[in-house]
């Protein structure tokens, strides 16, 4: 790496904090791009599922919102890791930017699973596995959210936050195999890497819905971070220039 | 293309109505308020941050 | 090794025994707890004897978040969790020790009134055997995950509350495992299998929580 494309003047935040701005705004158009799409396709076009009705549509929002939950509690673990081993403060802010997005993720897969699951099985709620470990982690989050937030040196908070999500990641493997491990009542994986037990239609509505929330979670979480920054750098010169210079 | 023959019968959902709108309704509706929240907590925050600005740059420049 | 850890566990139950109400009372509110549910729900036998394993468990979880602060909190207070920190040998080894102590003063009680506590619930003789079992097995586990809890917390404002909001979904996996166990007796599917889970669980936390709430601790003390 020398000087003409080195990556890790990023690590800065007086560096990320231009580039997140100029980036936001693509992200909103993709993420609108493919909900577009996506609603398109799930909602209009794709047929009706023979066993289970039109109420399958739900899984237009939660399968992605369940997926989005998990990965975004991966994402805040490694940047916890990489705060915790290189020392580096935009790894926590990023953290802390993203939980807020990741436990509404986690809500909304709860939420949108029960009014899926009530026509279905005629149960609100079923205290099985993976609906178990979907609610852990919406109360993970929750735990992280309500430790940094106790915690007002913010160097600290992020160390124990990430400390935090690390003893707590060990749950995401959980969710996901649990309805390998675990006779339950949440139907299998069909979706994997190689094939899909789903009809074409319904799966690319999927896919592109997932896309959908995955820009929607980036966007928003370089919103929060780029709040974030300012408030943690604002004794530096470059913060103070920004709010000199008539921020909106 | 589109499946449905009716708007009448797209909202009704065979039935699901109330599940299927009840879930995109929320999701629309947190994809709405969050980044609103979030805007709304960046103006407070900037708003802050030049006050403290102000009162500091008078205090040293007395 | 076992030298230090040893010596740590000597010194805990040594400033435990000089304060042993702090023991009794956690004690006496497991039993209040499980005692409430009765006059809650009932007194109807099947159903008490149906939910005696969940609220066993539960009861057993609270009555150990009442313990986890005083784990760290006294002697940070008097500087002398500074001191441990500043010591030579691993700070790992020292609070391995620590939950071992808080273990033998209350998860081994817990465990052993638990079977007098289910009689009052009707519990059959094969029940009372699985669940103390479960309960010896499964508290060391509490101690090891509500270190880590204890040490991220140390100081706060809100400690107890925050801390049971942080260990108590990390607790789920063993309520549900120990409180399976005995519903796998009675049923008459046998409670090896979350038996063997629920020991698993504890030797992983006791292998892993002391190295977390070390590192938990060095970024408390900073």
């Amino acid at each position: 790496m020398n000087d003409r494309f080195n990556l890790y003047r990023f690590a800065s935040p007086a560096t990320f904090y231009p580039l997140a701005g100029t980036l936001i705004p693509y992200f909103w158009a993709l993420s609108a791009v493919f909900g577009l799409a996506g609603l398109y396709i799930g909602m209009l076009v794709a047929p009706t599922d023979f066993q289970q009705g039109e109420g399958y549509r739900i899984i237009f929002i939660h399968v992605p919102a369940s997926w989005l939950s998990m990965f975004i509690y991966l994402v805040m673990a490694f940047w916890a890791a990489i705060g915790l081993a290189f020392n580096t403060r935009l790894s926590g802010m990023m953290a802390q930017a993203l939980a807020p997005t990741g436990a509404l993720m986690a809500f909304l897969s709860l939420w949108t699973g029960a009014l899926w699951g009530k026509p279905m099985w005629g149960a609100w709620w079923v205290w099985d596995a993976r609906l178990t470990s979907e609610l852990i982690l919406l109360f993970l989050y929750i735990g992280y959210m309500a430790l940094t937030a106790a915690i007002d040196d913010p160097r600290r908070a992020d160390k124990a936050g990430g400390l935090l999500l690390l003893v707590g990641v060990v749950n995401i493997p959980i969710i996901y195999f649990s309805v390998k491990w675990w006779n339950t009542l949440h139907q299998g994986s069909s979706v994997n890497l190689t094939k899909s037990s789903m009809a074409t239609t319904m799966l690319y509505g999927m896919l592109l819905m997932a896309m959908c929330f995955w820009m929607y979670s980036i966007a928003v979480a370089l919103m929060r971070a780029r709040t974030i920054m300012l408030e943690r750098e604002r004794n530096t010169d470059w913060v103070k220039a920004e709010l000199a210079g008539d921020v909106q | 293309m589109i499946y449905w023959n009716s708007f009448a019968d797209f909202l009704h959902m065979g039935g699901y109505g109330v599940y299927v709108w009840g879930s995109f309704g929320v999701t629309a509706l947190i994809m709405l308020v969050e980044p609103i929240v979030v805007a709304r907590n960046r103006k407070t925050t900037i708003a802050r941050l030049k006050r403290q600005l102000r009162a500091e740059s008078r205090t040293t420049s007395e | 090794m076992f030298k230090i850890i040893f010596a740590v566990i000597g010194r805990d139950l040594k400033l435990a025994m000089r304060r042993q109400a702090d023991i009794v009372s956690a004690l006496f509110f497991f039993v209040i707890v499980v005692s409430l549910f009765p006059l809650g729900i009932g007194p109807e036998p099947d159903l008490l004897r149906k939910l005696a394993p969940g609220v066993l468990w539960v009861a057993a979880l609270l009555a150990t978040m009442l313990s986890l602060p005083r784990l760290f909190a006294d002697d940070h207070r008097d500087g002398t969790l500074e001191q441990l920190a500043l010591a030579p040998h691993p700070l790992g080894l020292v609070v391995t020790g620590k939950v071992i102590a808080h273990w033998l003063v209350s998860g081994l009680p817990l465990a052993l009134i638990a079977p007098v506590l289910g009689i009052q619930f009707d519990l059959s003789s094969d029940a009372l055997l699985v669940l103390t079992g479960a309960i010896l097995l499964g508290t060391p586990a509490l101690s090891g995950i509500g270190a880590i809890g204890a040490a991220l917390t140390l100081g706060l404002r809100g400690g107890g509350v925050l801390l049971s909001l942080l260990v108590l979904p990390l607790y789920i996996p063993v309520l549900i495992f120990g409180a399976g166990a005995v519903d796998a007796t009675v049923s008459g599917l046998g409670g090896e299998g979350h038996l063997s889970l629920l020991a698993a669980m504890t030797f992983a936390s006791l292998g892993f929580a002391p190295w977390a709430s070390a590192a938990a601790l060095k970024i408390a003390l900073e």
